[in-house]
């Protein structure tokens, strides 16, 4: 499945005082069975775009492409578009809303009209995904749950709807390093094991870096960088002037470039990096 | 008991209305004047709950917490013990309440009777400490997620604290969000005094405090400056936390055979290591 952005622009309340354009111009290509980071600073359009992506938000101009169909065409059914395209938004947990966490899971998949058993084998295939065992947690209020567990309870309800391309708005955000962590290999298993494509955005360059295939920069309403982030973190000063940063480890190559050590222009690893140190101290101890 | 010490916590336990086991247990700590004191921990670790006992939201089970002196036990002080120690929160959208900048500032003040011509001084004072002096009479919801908490920062600003309490106030920002934050608080601790608390999930952070504890299973399991804490990364990760990434490589290092320094926190100590180590004959 693919998503092909043409020169999408998007203006929220036009006409009024309030009048913003939040992104300009975007085109992109989203390929079947990609792992996009999507980054750029707090109002850089990031959200405005992803929203697009399953028709929650109708383009000001410009089109968004499904498998090739214009997904606001009068013959479009926006509803098998949402299906494909499944939106995991910041702090999903504050949508759950049922009694039960399998209830909870289980919303989504009714709402298509599927038998009672499809849905319970779809409730069960989306707590394995995210770690939460069904005859543990299938009765418990989604209110006993821990953050990190909500947080996978959450996503597991999206799961459920089987979408085939899966798009997390800071998915991490407020959970401390293990829940992180879970989080981040439970994504990378979705992409792996079942070819998922992935739109995550993300602040922490860190966990872009560790994770994603393509990294692609927003930046006043419009693509900034698009590219692997190998190409994408050798651009230190320029990610910086637009309020982000590289990974540490970037940062590292950098300042040891300066310094006239021999280090790869776009190491940003953090195994480059340990190879790259014992090489130079290496060859002073040899 | 340091008469100077801004925050004295004795022997203190907390338990949640009906849960079986306490929330913190046995904590003894205190926060020394003028200092910048990380507070680190998973999610469910208790650092969040030491936090509210310390600005007297919530009330020991067992033990002491004096604020400034006042024993937060004691009800009739509990608004004085809220204006010693304020308290920032995560989410900048759930703590700012007018409809414009200067107006959020002065809702404190407004509740303890602060003269109009003193409170007009304060904030004027408050927002130039943050350096959001520019935005006066702008409306808070127009403001990105670090302009919105220095902000809130100056509402507690306002009320001249001796100590304001962080908590995850930087888990909802973009990078330059964080540093704007981080820089601003850092800044009130050198120039201005006040003691900082800081409780957050990011190691980067904790790294530039003069003081770090970890807190694990409701108990300080580390403590001590960064350069002590950190370099213990098989402990660290046992108590589900990570490494600043500089230390983290000098750990992979040093356990590859280079005699490299153990406690390097930074971008900047790294390079100087390498430095070092490579013109070694």
């Amino acid at each position: 499945m693919s998503i092909v952005i043409e020169n999408l622009t998007h203006t929220y309340m036009p006409g009024s005082p309030f009048q913003a354009t939040a992104i300009h111009g975007v085109s992109l290509t989203i390929r079947d069975g990609e792992f996009i980071g999507l980054i750029g600073h707090t109002g850089s359009g990031k959200s405005t775009l992803i929203q697009h992506l399953n028709g929650l938000l109708r383009p000001s101009s410009g089109r968004v492409l499904i498998d090739g169909k214009d997904l606001f065409a009068k013959d479009t059914d926006k509803r098998e578009a949402r299906r494909k395209v499944g939106l995991v938004f910041q702090y999903p947990e504050n949508q759950l809303f049922e009694e039960t966490v399998a209830a909870d899971i289980a919303f989504g998949p009714k709402n298509l009209g599927l038998s009672p058993e499809e849905v319970d084998a779809r409730v069960r295939d989306a707590c394995a995904q995210v770690r939460l065992d069904y005859d543990t947690f299938k009765d418990r209020s989604v209110f006993e749950l821990s953050g990190g567990q909500m947080r996978r309870a959450a996503i597991a309800g999206v799961l459920a709807m089987q979408p085939q391309t899966l798009i997390l708005d800071e998915p991490c955000a407020g959970l401390d390093p293990r829940g992180r962590d879970e989080i981040l290999g439970l994504v990378r298993e979705l992409h792996q094991t079942r070819g998922t494509t992935v739109v995550m955005v993300s602040h922490s360059m860190d966990d872009v870096a560790a994770l994603v295939g393509r990294v692609i920069v927003m930046n006043r309403g419009q693509v900034a960088m698009d590219g692997t982030p190998r190409e994408v973190f050798r651009q230190g000063e320029a990610l910086r002037a637009m309020g982000l940063d590289v990974p540490e480890a970037a940062r590292l190559a950098a300042r040891l470039r300066e310094k006239g050590f021999d280090v790869p222009q776009d190491a940003y690893l953090h195994g480059e990096l340990l190879e790259a140190v014992k090489r130079i101290v290496g060859g002073a101890h040899a | 008991m340091d008469q100077s010490d801004k925050i004295v916590v004795q022997g203190v336990c907390y338990t949640y209305q009906d849960a079986p086991d306490a929330a913190l247990c046995g904590v003894d700590l205190s926060v020394h004047a003028g200092e910048f004191l990380a507070v680190l921990g998973h999610n469910g670790s208790g650092k969040s709950t030491l936090a509210k006992l310390m600005n007297a939201l919530y009330v020991p089970t067992e033990g002491h917490i004096w604020v400034v002196g006042m024993d937060t036990r004691n009800d009739a002080l509990v608004y004085d013990i809220r204006q010693h120690a304020g308290m920032v929160f995560q989410n900048p959208d759930n703590q700012l309440v007018a409809t414009v900048v200067e107006e959020d500032v002065a809702f404190g003040m407004e509740n303890i009777g602060v003269p109009p011509a003193q409170m007009r001084i304060r904030v004027d004072e408050a927002l130039r400490a943050v350096n959001m002096q520019d935005f006066r009479t702008a409306a808070p919801h127009m403001l990105s997620g670090g302009q919105k908490q220095r902000v809130a920062i100056a509402g507690v600003l306002a009320m001249q604290p001796d100590v304001i309490i962080l908590d995850e106030s930087t888990a909802m920002l973009d990078p330059a969000g964080r540093r704007e934050v981080l820089q601003t608080v850092r800044r009130l601790q050198r120039e201005k005094g006040i003691t900082i608390v800081w409780i957050t999930h990011y190691m980067d952070e904790a790294a530039q405090a003069d003081r770090v504890i970890v807190m694990n299973e409701g108990r300080i399991a580390l403590s001590g400056t960064p350069r002590e804490v950190f370099p213990q990364v098989e402990r660290l990760r046992e108590l589900r936390l990570d490494v600043p990434p500089m230390t983290e490589l000098a750990h992979d290092l040093a356990a590859a055979g280079v005699p490299v320094r153990a406690d390097v926190l930074t971008v900047e100590e790294m390079v100087e290591e390498v430095c070092r180590l490579s013109s070694k004959t």
